[in-house]
């Protein structure tokens, strides 16, 4: 490991993380030896391989200034594959909101043979790497393929258009929306279920007025994930794509073409912006857990 | 992703089934049922069926034709090599990062768990150009680099440093609830006993974290091994020297050369199904010993 290497935010970081007088009171009450020792490999690890890149684009792509910056991004191209990856994220979340809440529920609450194969089954897209998945897809949509042959004919193309994208996003996210549900889904109290039933509810009512409030902060967070994930994927994505400029070309391969024509700055721009956007949904999910947590403390 | 969340036992009896409406539910709960299943196969199973049916469709010897290609061999050798080098250092990464944040109360806790949670929501393209402006040409010590004749963009060297950032997180968050549920009692009597901090971490703390440990250590290959985005940044993709098995299987894909691309591709998908495999199976051991 390069662990000499000290750019400058990571000595920032070892020298602020720790006020000095805080560290003594930490001291005297611990028993256990090896805090400096394992934080301070955390700190440099941290340091040197998360956030030394990223500042290094952060400070690249300021480099750029506000006009270079503006000249990038308001390239009709890059307009073009933002809104192209935009809604095709919007519709792969899509598609995981339905699926993965579907899935939650009857993985939670209904007995079916098969139950735990499909329960392994689920974290399938987070194993399988996003090139196998983006080949798999595209064979499986092709004129030739086992999907494709009987929805070309009914006028429906799937792969290389925007169809296509935005199934493959739906793919490599699948786990989220699933996974964060199924606990909170888990320890729901019955009671207020029970309740309702004997109060003459019908079963969607409950789902709707009494389930659906409770679990939807782990729901949003899940579809928040499942939306940052499909904004940045581009291993399944590309194959079933066919990338084709202003038409089914994702923001993250452009930023991959700038790469390969040796323009910098354009292709730090591009993935400025995507980190932008990963760090915004990031903290909006954030904030939304605390206030969950919040509201549930308050209310117990 | 959560590990302890999967305790298919606890699906209670539904209460609605016995109310007024029971049988409204039950035609309900089948309809939901199957519907599940079904797009379940044609979503998640049928992708991986067909690359199956695609890599064995002119038979065995056709296969193996196809992976035994020097290239191919190549590939495989190479993802194996980094992948070796990058999960032991994440996992001592890993663990050390779990022993501080579980075992001691310090301020900004919750920022430095953030932090470790980053990589999860950051673009693999972004992820590789960022380690290009750090060491590429044009990068933060491009010039140094250059200057004392040292090359890490279009190696192996840069493969295990995009793969140690895309993998950063997966370890620490299959330890950290564990060991903080675990609570740090039993060290600290092992402390007060006399014992080393490396033999408090061998004798009380391993034993305990054995499993999650094994988990996060397998998730962390299996997104080593298939990492694509950010390795085809950094890697140059130099036909036979820097691709690892996910771009050998794009090149092979572009080539049309199907039958390679879909052989390389089944050897992933049996790595990604064992890790599914082990995942249930030490589900099952921690669901069973808590």
């Amino acid at each position: 490991m390069t662990a000499t290497v000290i750019g400058p935010l990571h000595s920032d970081d070892g020298g602020q993380f720790i006020p000095p007088p805080v560290m003594k009171a930490v001291r005297a009450r611990r028993v256990l030896p090896g805090f400096g020792l394992t934080m301070g490999l955390t700190l440099t690890y941290l340091g040197v391989i998360v956030l030394l890149p990223l500042a290094a684009l952060i400070l690249k792509s300021a480099e750029i200034g506000l006009d270079g910056f503006w000249q990038v991004l308001s390239s009709p191209r890059v307009l073009a594959s933002f809104q192209l990856t935009f809604t095709a994220a919007l519709i792969a979340t899509a598609i995981n909101a339905a699926y993965g809440l579907l899935m939650a529920w009857i993985l939670v609450r209904y007995d079916f043979p098969g139950k735990r194969f499909v329960d392994a089954l689920v974290d399938l897209p987070f194993a399988l790497p996003t090139a196998v998945a983006g080949v798999a897809l595209t064979t499986l949509f092709a004129g030739t393929g086992w999907y494709g042959r009987w929805l070309e004919p009914a006028g429906i193309q799937v792969a290389y258009t925007i169809t296509g994208v935005a199934i493959a996003m739906a793919f490599t996210s699948v786990p989220f929306v699933i996974r964060t549900v199924q606990p909170v889904l888990e320890s729901l109290d019955s009671q207020i279920e029970e309740a309702s039933v004997t109060l003459g509810a019908y079963p969607f009512t409950i789902f709707r007025r009494i389930i659906l409030p409770m679990i939807a902060p782990a729901y949003l967070t899940g579809c928040a994930l499942a939306f940052a994930r499909s904004l940045g994927e581009f291993g399944a994505v590309i194959f079933i794509a066919g990338n084709l400029p202003f038409k089914t070309e994702i923001a993250a391969l452009l930023i991959f073409i700038r790469l390969e024509e040796f323009d910098y700055p354009a292709a730090s721009a591009i993935a400025a912006v995507l980190l932008a956007l990963a760090f915004i949904i990031l903290f909006a999910t954030n904030v939304l857990q605390a206030r969950w947590l919040r509201r549930r403390e308050a209310a117990s | 992703m959560s590990m302890a969340a999967l305790d298919p036992a606890r699906a209670f009896p539904q209460a609605a089934a016995v109310g007024a409406n029971g049988r409204t539910t039950r035609s309900g709960q089948r309809v939901l049922i199957t519907a599940g299943l079904v797009l379940t196969a044609l979503f998640l199973v049928a992708p991986v069926a067909v690359i199956f049916a695609q890599a064995f469709s002119r038979g065995f010897a056709a296969y193996r034709a196809s992976i035994v290609q020097p290239e191919t061999l190549h590939a495989i050798w190479l993802t194996a090599v980094t992948a070796l080098i990058a999960v032991p250092i994440n996992m001592v990464f890993g663990v050390a990062a779990a022993w501080a944040i579980a075992k001691f109360r310090f301020p900004g806790k919750k920022t430095l768990i953030s932090l470790i949670e980053i990589p999860f929501s950051i673009s693999p393209i972004v992820a590789g150009v960022a380690y290009l402006l750090v060491y590429g040409s044009q990068g933060l010590f491009g010039e140094w680099l250059a200057d004392h004749d040292i090359r890490i963009m279009f190696t192996p060297a840069a493969i295990v440093l995009v793969m140690l950032f895309v993998t950063s997180p997966f370890v620490v968050r299959e330890l950290l609830p564990l060991m903080q549920a675990q609570g740090s009692e039993q060290e600290e009597a092992a402390a007060t006993l006399g014992a080393t901090g490396f033999q408090i971490f061998r004798r009380v703390t391993l034993p305990n974290i054995r499993w999650a440990l094994l988990y996060g250590t397998v998730l962390c290959s299996a997104r080593a091994i298939g990492e694509f985005g950010a390795v085809s940044v950094v890697s140059g993709r130099i036909r036979g020297e820097t691709n690892t098995l996910p771009l050998q299987i794009e090149l092979l894909y572009n080539d049309y050369n199907a039958a390679g691309a879909f052989a390389a591709a089944s050897t992933l998908t049996v790595i990604a199904l064992i890790t599914l495999l082990i995942k249930a199976i030490i589900e099952r051991r921690i669901g069973g010993a808590g």
